[in-house]
């Protein structure tokens, strides 16, 4: 087990290191000068010169390469363009509300999308079925800020019971930071709960045509037990996968629906900095949110073996 | 499953083209929806001066932000430009952009599918690049692509293809390799067939199918994307009226005025839903294997 953890672990370091390579070639292999772009049309040479020497594209490619993959290794992203502030801070403080913003989606989505996913499989070819497979083509098919608006539209303006904007720090206490939170959420899950609900009722329609199924209902064991017991539970190792797999769509997500509700989190941050052009936070932005993703999934490789004892490494 | 068998019957006439496509649609509703739905969307957008459209970029400074009306149907935005027109002009980017990713992603995706399913030695590289660039949730690639070049269609066509190929690449080397473990294609192979035969005999007509499918999923994919850089000012310029950038300039209004919003929205919606349906009904009429599952 350890000698798989330490092998599985190692397998993500060329992961991210390409990652890496990847976000940072991007200012060399973009077309046109990519500080002139950044600088914006109003910028004289002399700024242009500026952001040129703070990118480092004034020097060459591999030792600029080496430089600051030394620096991202200690955990330095750099520098923003605009705040002159390191990037890790601006980061560090807007790390909260995307977390909250997240967790309270995973956890909401998971709650109502594998009920969802169980159901329709059991009902199958039901009105049931019908209506959970037409919510999930919906749900795949509507943009997320669509969603956000509409559920601001009704829910805070119209009939006035959650905030309609904005994020209260858990620090201030639970309850104004779920008010501010449920809306935002509900509009991320969507999509999460489409694709979770519909892995969840394949695999379980699956799980259902299996000879151990068929023996426990035979032998009287009741529906719900079947359903629970006999096949969620083998069920279990696809819908774990599809979960974080679909982590990819929340951070995506995120970056919308932060600027829908004005959550001052990590997706806000990558909208202001790309409205200035400001590439080293983008730059960490990318970094920080494909290191979690690899993690995330590192993280669910690893609990197979809690979930399935037949899966030893 | 079965039930089909008696239309091959010999002693039947063969019904033409037309018919059977027609039986084809009647089978696969959400084909015959979707589809449908699509072409009215691209004829929106294509022939957009025929429907009563005036120029989008007009600006008139004395009529903003007016309700939907008789003169303009889905009102006017903050510079007085007639959202009905902006909303039909729209339609030609978010068609633009899906098909020409679709089709873009699909191509470079195939050959670098094709070269990772069928040279050894390159597949492990290949496989490490595209489990790297998967690693990237698709909007945060295109957006650290598109904050490096400046706003225009094309930009926003090469930025989110370069996000989508990985996923097509991924589904034709898993075609490859399940196929080349097939008899025949072993057969092909110990007869002395080359590889370039191989592939187009045997490889690409068995990767169409799943690849059709994979293009619509990715075309929804690439207008949602579209939508959401121009939504968050890393998109299509605003001087090209374009679903996600109508939505952006309404932004600053929704509360009071959310007409701005509701119609590029409402458009963008069904146009994505078009694709879905259709791809799910081909997935399901190409693949009965499937079908029954998902």
């Amino acid at each position: 087990m350890l000698a798989f953890i330490i092998r599985r672990l190692l397998a993500t370091v060329p992961v991210i290191c390409f990652v890496a390579l990847f976000v940072f070639s991007l200012l060399y292999i973009a077309p046109g000068d990519p500080a002139a772009i950044i600088a914006g049309d109003q910028a004289s040479p002399a700024d242009i010169e500026r952001i040129r020497a703070s990118l480092g594209l004034d020097r060459p490619y591999v030792v600029r390469f080496a430089e600051w993959s030394f620096k991202v290794a200690q955990g330095d992203l750099g520098t923003s363009i605009f705040t002159s502030k390191p990037v890790t801070e601006l980061i560090g403080q807007r790390l909260e509300p995307t977390l909250s913003l997240m967790l309270l989606t995973l956890v909401l989505s998971v709650v109502i999308a594998i009920p969802m996913g169980v159901v329709a499989a059991w009902k199958v070819s039901s009105w049931v079925d019908r209506a959970v497979m037409a919510f999930a083509v919906f749900g795949f098919s509507i943009p997320v800020f669509v969603v956000g608006y509409l559920l601001a539209w009704v829910f805070a303006l119209k009939l006035d019971w959650l905030p309609v904007q904005g994020y209260t720090p858990l620090a201030q206490g639970f309850v104004p930071w779920l008010k501010n939170l449920i809306l935002p959420s509900i509009t991320l899950a969507l999509v999460y709960i489409a694709l979770i609900a519909r892995i969840t009722r394949a695999t379980m329609l699956e799980i259902l045509d299996q000879d151990y199924v068929r023996t426990a209902r035979a032998k009287g064991v009741s529906q719900r037990e079947v359903l629970f017991l006999h096949s969620l539970k083998n069920a279990a190792v696809p819908v774990i996968t599809i979960v974080g797999i679909g982590v990819a769509l929340l951070i995506g997500g995120a970056v919308v629906t932060e600027s829908v509700f004005a959550i001052p989190g990590l997706g806000r941050l990558t909208v202001d900095a790309i409205l200035q052009r400001d590439y080293p936070v983008i730059q960490g932005v990318v970094l920080v949110c494909s290191l979690v993703y690899v993690l995330v999934n590192l993280l669910i490789d690893l609990s197979y073996t809690i979930v399935d004892p037949r899966i030893r490494y | 499953m079965t039930l089909h068998l008696s239309s091959e019957l010999p002693l039947e006439a063969r019904p033409s083209h037309g018919a059977r496509f027609l039986r084809y649609l009647r089978r696969h509703p959400s084909v015959a929806v979707g589809g449908g739905l699509l072409i009215a969307i691209v004829l929106l957008g294509a022939l957009a001066p025929l429907w009563g459209t005036v120029d989008p970029t007009a600006i008139s400074p004395t009529r903003r932000t007016r309700l939907p009306s008789e003169a303009n149907w889905f009102g006017t935005d903050l510079l007085g430009r007639d959202v009905y027109s902006r909303v039909v002009y729209g339609a030609r980017v978010s068609v633009t952009v899906g098909f020409s990713v679709a089709i873009l992603a699909s191509v470079m995706g195939l050959a670098v599918g094709l070269c990772a399913g069928f040279l050894r030695w390159a597949d492990g590289v290949i496989m490490r690049v595209i489990d790297g660039m998967m690693s990237i949730p698709p909007i945060l690639l295109a957006i650290a692509l598109m904050a490096l070049t400046r706003g225009s269609i094309g930009n926003v066509i090469i930025a989110v293809t370069i996000a989508e190929i990985p996923r097509v690449a991924r589904l034709v080397r898993g075609v490859v390799l399940s196929l080349r473990e097939q008899p025949y294609v072993e057969a092909a192979i110990s007869n002395g067939a080359r590889a370039p035969r191989i592939v187009m005999k045997h490889i690409l007509p068995n990767t169409i199918a799943p690849m059709t499918v994979q293009a619509t999923y990715i075309c929804a994919s690439a207008m949602l994307i579209e939508a959401i850089l121009s939504f968050i000012g890393a998109g299509v310029p605003p001087s090209t009226p374009s679903w996600g950038n109508i939505m952006a300039e309404g932004r600053a209004l929704w509360q009071v005025k959310p007409h701005i919003i509701l119609f590029p929205a409402v458009l963008l919606s069904i146009t994505v839903l078009a694709v879905n349906l259709l791809g799910d009904g081909l997935r399901d009429s190409l693949d009965p294997r499937i079908a029954k599952r998902l």
